[in-house]
């Protein structure tokens, strides 16, 4: 009897290393490659934000220097502003956009396929091909922009300079940005719409309710879990956001498009500052990471209250 | 119940808005294609003409004779088909292990994975480029393809796909005799082609679009992509914008050519990592 048992447990262990070698066996192939490549480089970018390190000479540990000097440095707290104000447009107007491209294109409308895939299309267009178009359209003289903007009655010396101008590239870029992302989060309030029970629309009606009404009661409160997804999304992507930027205007006029991942590409691939660009890269990292955490603890409450 | 109808004039407007928007949304890519058929002096007139006088269809030829187009080509398509395959592979076998093999410490590993999407790349790309370096990986196409090839996200978008694949379906062929390889090959991989198609379409358009990576790893001409070559020509010739857009409109019909008949799997994609696993 006793010997029976042992003799299962046995089998018992030997199942479970056998399950375990499988199962590792179907992820190694990819895990190797992504360990190397993505964890290894992640887990030593932690290290040497704590460092001095040029890449050459053997490292020097340094606490938090390295966050000290780039928060004391006017250009990363420029950055770190631009990044805050680029994400915070973008973000909202992408959301806004695609809100309502969703609303318009979830009813029963012919061609609503055509529709729905031209909008999405930027998505899926070559960053580099679409940031040079968007540069002809905002040239300040004989670009489509400013020329219909003057169609429609801005006076000559009104006409923003755009990528030119130091007030005006900031709003530019994120005027290619928003267009790029709307199509996409579209598709995803699109799929969320869909599952929003008809019934309560029904319901709705007969009580009376305007469509307005509608939206307000039913529709928007219905999206919660997808404008949290978005938002999150969103906000991932903004803070990114690397090449539109370097393709549009490099950072400029002087430093007046300057991201937070520009800031550290530069610090990283023309400086080669070990030590900074990893701390700078921290920072970017948390900001991310917060918002993340914050937004599942929000949401988490949020459904709790339901 | 009595089915509204929506009133033609509102059903109008509807359609109206669309198309504006629609028009509004391609306008740069008509720019584009507009520009690309034109001489030089003719792309910034004010008003603009956005039908050229005469096609310019030399601006085409015109590009691969100024810059070495066809390497360049040759070289996104080379990137783009190897990294898209070894995906391909190592993704929809990870999945698997992930969805449907038990063992301990599954979860958290899995966890590993998605925490990594959610970083954003400028985080760890300088010690990636040094680690690369001691690898002699830096200049080198393989380099690059070992960077894009063990995509997390490709493992969690076919996971998602996975989990919808019911276990006891699973489970008879366990008892049949077939291994976990055997389930993998005959059952869950022919089940899994629409996700399949979907992660190849991402991961084309990705590697093909991608310009921050090449642009950080390649400095040799030959080894170049489609994407640096033309942010070298707008260096180069940057008056010359009907060539620019030529070689932009060239750059953008293979993926197009893949959007057209797959927009469904576009759609699915999106929808399938919007939501929450």
């Amino acid at each position: 009897m006793a010997n029976a048992t042992k003799q299962e447990t046995k089998k018992g262990i030997s199942l479970n290393l056998r399950n375990t070698l499988v199962g590792l066996s179907f992820i190694l192939p990819n895990f190797i490659g992504f360990a190397v490549f993505t964890l290894v480089p992640v887990i030593f970018s932690f290290i040497l934000s704590l460092m001095k390190w040029d890449g050459f000479t053997p490292m020097e540990f340094v606490a938090f220097d390295n966050f000290v000097k780039i928060f004391g440095e006017k250009k990363f707290i420029e950055s770190l502003g631009h990044t805050v104000y680029f994400a915070f447009f973008t973000v909202l107007l992408s959301m806004a956009a695609a809100l309502a491209l969703a609303l318009l294109l979830n009813q029963k409308l012919k061609f609503v396929n055509f529709f729905r895939s031209a909008i999405f299309f930027p998505y899926v267009a070559s960053i580099v091909a679409v940031s040079c178009v968007w540069k002809a359209m905002f040239m300040e003289d004989g670009g489509v922009i400013n020329s219909a903007l003057q169609m429609l009655g801005v006076a000559e010396d009104m006409l923003p300079g755009w990528t030119a101008s130091v007030a005006w590239a900031m709003p530019a870029v994120i005027i290619v940005s928003v267009w790029r992302n709307m199509g996409y989060f579209m598709i995803i309030y699109l799929a969320a719409l869909q599952d929003i029970p008809n019934s309560l629309y029904e319901a709705a009606e007969m009580d009376g309710a305007s469509k307005w009404q509608q939206f307000v009661r039913i529709t928007f409160p219905m999206l919660t879990p997808s404008h949290f997804f978005v938002f999150m999304m969103l906000t991932i992507n903004s803070f990114k956001t690397f090449d539109l930027i370097f393709l549009m205007t490099e950072g400029g006029p002087g430093t007046a498009t300057q991201l937070l991942s520009m800031y550290v590409y530069n610090k990283a691939f023309i400086s080669w500052d070990y030590g900074v660009t990893s701390a700078a890269s921290m920072v970017l990292f948390l900001i991310v990471a917060t918002i993340t955490v914050l937004q599942f603890r929000v949401e988490k409450k949020f459904n709790d209250f339901m | 119940m009595i089915e509204k109808k929506q009133h033609p004039v509102a059903r109008f407007a509807v359609y109206a808005l669309l198309i504006i928007l629609t028009i509004g949304t391609l306008l740069p890519l008509v720019w584009m294609l507009s520009a690309s058929l034109k001489l030089d002096s003719e792309v910034f007139t004010v008003p603009i003409k956005w039908l050229p006088e005469t096609f310019h269809w030399e601006n085409y030829p015109k590009v691969w004779q100024k810059i070495d187009f066809a390497t360049y080509s040759f070289n996104s398509l080379k990137l783009t088909v190897i990294i898209t395959l070894i995906q391909l592979f190592t993704c929809s076998f990870a999945s698997y292990g992930f969805s449907k093999c038990n063992f301990k410490g599954r979860d958290t590993l899995f966890l590993c994975y998605v925490a990594t999407i959610a970083i954003p790349w400028q985080t760890y790309m300088l010690p990636q480029y040094s680690l690369m370096r001691m690898l002699g990986g830096v200049d080198t196409h393989w380099g690059y393809i070992a960077l894009q090839a063990f995509s997390a996200f490709g493992v969690f978008l076919l996971r998602q796909f996975y989990q919808s694949i019911p276990n006891e379906l699973l489970e008879a062929a366990r008892i049949d005799g077939l291994s976990e390889y055997g389930i993998y090959g005959r059952i869950v991989l022919p089940l899994a082609k629409p996700a399949l198609t979907t992660l190849t379409i991402f991961t084309f358009v990705t590697i093909w679009n991608d310009f921050m990576g090449p642009m950080i790893y390649f400095n040799t001409e030959s080894l170049k992509t489609i994407p640096l070559g033309i942010r070298m020509f707008l260096g180069q010739y940057s008056t010359s914008y009907e060539l620019i857009m030529a070689a932009s409109v060239m750059s953008l019909l293979p993926v197009f050519a893949l959007y057209i008949p797959c927009q469904k799997f576009f759609v699915q994609g999106v929808a399938t990592s919007g939501l929450k696993g």
